[in-house]
């Protein structure tokens, strides 16, 4: 019975002694254990700053793609690089309005649809006195506005009637509305673009800046928003559209329902590349985890490596140790240590070393992290996550194990009468 | 000349120590180094003996055998009933720890610890050593007269009182054996009085005791004196007995030696 509880009584009593005695060793070599630990030390910080920065990233990037809303798909055409349509014109690859009819009926998935208008930047939009150049028009369904995730701060949105009517209306975001020296509430004043006026029925949040993604990130956008068959008026133009799936899940789902819809309605036959691109935000997101992990995995390298060189650093420093004190270990031995006991001496000296690097690693990465995070707007979310912190320790750890065992085996064998009789 | 341990010892104790034919063979290249060679010796409890003989006589070797840090090459070594040469290495450590107390010439303290620290230093390997393990250590070193030195480091004692921690580190597993090589060897003649002194004492207490050297005036502290020369034993007699025959010897080698 009591042979049962005295073996793990031995070893933690043991583990105890051989943590007190490294401590004190380490501490009576202070300059060189820092030394030491260097190579561990850059590793760790250099591993735990990339993971910060890619976790920052994803972070951002998350943030700004739920501004578009995770659901969101995008349809615009594209030539494709290869078959008979490769050198066909832009313009006979447009979308006509057309092929997108009867497209929420054939696509379960898709909860919403609308097809949107670009008509360009260069706009000028009048009211009174005032003139503001450099705005852009775009025309957009009634379902647009249910699936661009910006707030309405005045007004309504577009409504069923608008588009069917073709109504002479329009939303402005806010900037706009504030250079042509409009009212803040401005519902139902007039706007005057090319030829014609337009009643003001919204006002719309200005556009979030999408830092990652770099989409209009710091200049002012302009706006102005016109029902779809308004715009038709201003002659033929390039169209998209926008889709967003009944729910995240059913992202890819309503992916493939779209391209086959489209594929039939452009007469595409079987074989022949698409003509159009249908890109969904789940899909970007699946890309950059991809991206990121590949990040990962290189970063990973060049720490392994810096780990390596780190735990060579340990080996090199426990050996001469295990040099210095060979009358100790012979001492020790002839009262009685047994190997197992001299083994752990040294094994926990070179993992209490390692431990040492990863922390005060830790603490650099830290202060790297926060470097990262004021110099650039983009990486202010890093963060260092608790799972690189565990991982960081895990590998110091191992370092210190698979480095300080040489050395430790090295003094475990000493022949306790040599050791004695050491200069 | 030669005389069985049997018939000189102290027929009183239990035999602790039986060595029979033991022989201990180094090899140097191709050359066979035989550092002992059929020793017959028997130690029973609470005796005091002094094993003398010049360097290269194998008395080291023979404390080196004694005390299981090495093993013989041939013949027969019992410890406490144990037949020692069949013992694995864990074994060796643990009677090393729990039956053999060591006490060297250079006393080899760790010098990054107190008093106390190294005397505890036995108990850290020993299976019952966690319990009361300062308590016992201050016990060794009051008996050893330190008992007012105990935070003192190695540094800041003397000579003299360096091996006394070696001393009661020795004595804290309360071994059945003290085994020492040259205890005195460092040390200067009033010193020397007072460490011998305190070996008689423990001897008195019941400690057996072993002591290797080759100061005569040492080895007249012992009760039976065993002298080696080329591996063998060729004299092992009371102390009283060894003076008689041996004395003029001894004083001979002395002063050849000086």
């Amino acid at each position: 019975m009591r042979s049962i509880f005295a073996v793990p009584f031995v070893f933690l009593r043991l583990l105890y002694q051989s943590t007190y005695l490294a401590l004190w060793q380490i501490w009576a070599k202070k300059t060189r254990s820092i030394l030491t630990t260097t190579g561990v030390v850059i590793g760790v910080a250099s591993v735990t700053a990339v993971i910060a920065s890619l976790t920052g990233l994803k972070a951002k990037v998350l943030a700004d793609l739920s501004t578009f809303g995770a659901k969101s798909i995008y349809i615009q055409h594209s030539r494709p690089d290869t078959g008979p349509k490769r050198n066909i014109d832009w313009w006979e690859l447009r979308f006509r309005p057309r092929e997108f009819e009867g497209l929420l009926e054939h696509c379960p998935s898709v909860e919403k649809f609308s097809k949107v208008v670009p008509r360009g930047e260069r706009h000028v939009v009048r009211h009174g006195e005032k003139s503001v150049e450099g705005v852009q028009i775009m025309g957009v369904e009634p379902d647009w506005y249910a699936m661009e995730s910006r707030p309405l701060l005045m007004g309504r949105p577009f409504s069923k009637l608008d588009e069917m009517e073709g109504r002479q209306v329009c939303m402005i975001d806010a900037v706009l509305r504030d250079k042509l020296g409009l009212d803040r509430d401005c519902v139902g004043q007039m706007v005057i673009m090319g030829a014609r006026s337009y009643l003001i029925v919204g006002v719309i949040d200005r556009r979030a800046d999408f830092a990652v993604l770099g989409d209009g990130g710091g200049q002012e956008n302009l706006e102005m928003y016109i029902p779809y068959k308004t715009v038709l008026k201003m002659g033929e133009p390039f169209i998209y559209a926008m889709a967003a799936s009944r729910s995240e899940a059913l992202s890819d789902e309503a992916v493939s329902e779209i391209k086959f819809f489209l594929r039939n309605s452009r007469r595409l036959s079987p074989g022949e590349p698409d003509t159009f691109r249908v890109n969904s935000v789940q899909l970007a997101l699946t890309r950059f985890n991809q991206v990121a992990l590949a990040i990962t995995l290189v970063a990973g390298g060049v720490v392994g490596i810096s780990l390596l060189v780190g735990g060579v650093g340990i080996m090199n420093i426990m050996l001469v140790s295990v040099s210095e004190r060979t009358r100790e270990i012979g001492l020790r031995k002839a009262i009685g240590a047994r190997r197992s006991a001299i083994l752990m001496q040294f094994l926990v000296e070179a993992v209490i070393l390692s431990f040492m690097g990863g922390v005060i690693g830790l603490g650099l990465g830290k202060l790297l992290t926060m470097g990262i995070c004021s110099l650039n707007k983009m990486m202010n979310m890093a963060e260092i996550p608790m799972w690189a912190v565990v991982l960081s320790f895990c590998f110091c750890g191992t370092v210190g194990i698979v480095f300080g065992m040489f050395p430790a085996i090295k003094a475990a064998r000493l022949d306790p009468i040599e050791a004695l009789r050491h200069e | 000349m030669i005389t069985t341990s049997r018939q000189t010892s102290n027929t009183k104790g239990d035999v602790i120590i039986r060595l029979r034919g033991v022989g201990r063979v180094y090899r140097v290249g191709v050359e066979e180094i035989r550092a002992l060679d059929g020793v017959d010796l028997d130690v029973r409890e609470n005796e005091y003996i002094a094993v003398m003989g010049h360097s290269g006589s194998g008395k080291s070797t023979l404390m080196n055998v004694l005390g299981c840090l090495d093993k013989p090459s041939e013949g027969c070594y019992e410890f406490g009933g144990e037949n020692v040469t069949e013992l694995s290495d864990a074994e060796l450590a643990r009677i090393r720890n729990e039956k053999i107390g060591f006490v060297f010439q250079s006393f080899e303290l760790l010098p990054q610890m107190n008093a106390l620290k190294n005397v505890e230093l036995p108990l850290v390997y020993a299976r019952d050593g966690w319990r009361g393990r300062t308590a016992r250590a201050k016990k060794a070193l009051e008996r050893v007269g330190l008992g007012d030195r105990i935070k003192h480091k190695p540094s800041q004692l003397s000579g003299g009182e360096k091996q006394r921690v070696a001393i009661a580190r020795a004595i804290v597993c309360e071994p059945s054996v003290l085994l020492t090589d040259e205890p005195t060897g460092n040390l200067d003649s009033k010193t020397t009085k007072g460490i011998m002194e305190l070996f008689d004492q423990l001897h008195e207490q019941g400690q057996t005791i072993a002591i290797v050297t080759h100061e005569e005036d040492v080895a007249r502290h012992a009760k039976r004196i065993i002298r080696m020369r080329d591996g063998r034993i060729y004299s092992d007699m009371p102390a009283e007995e060894d003076m008689v025959r041996n004395g003029s010897a001894a004083i001979k080698t002395k002063e050849g030696q000086v």
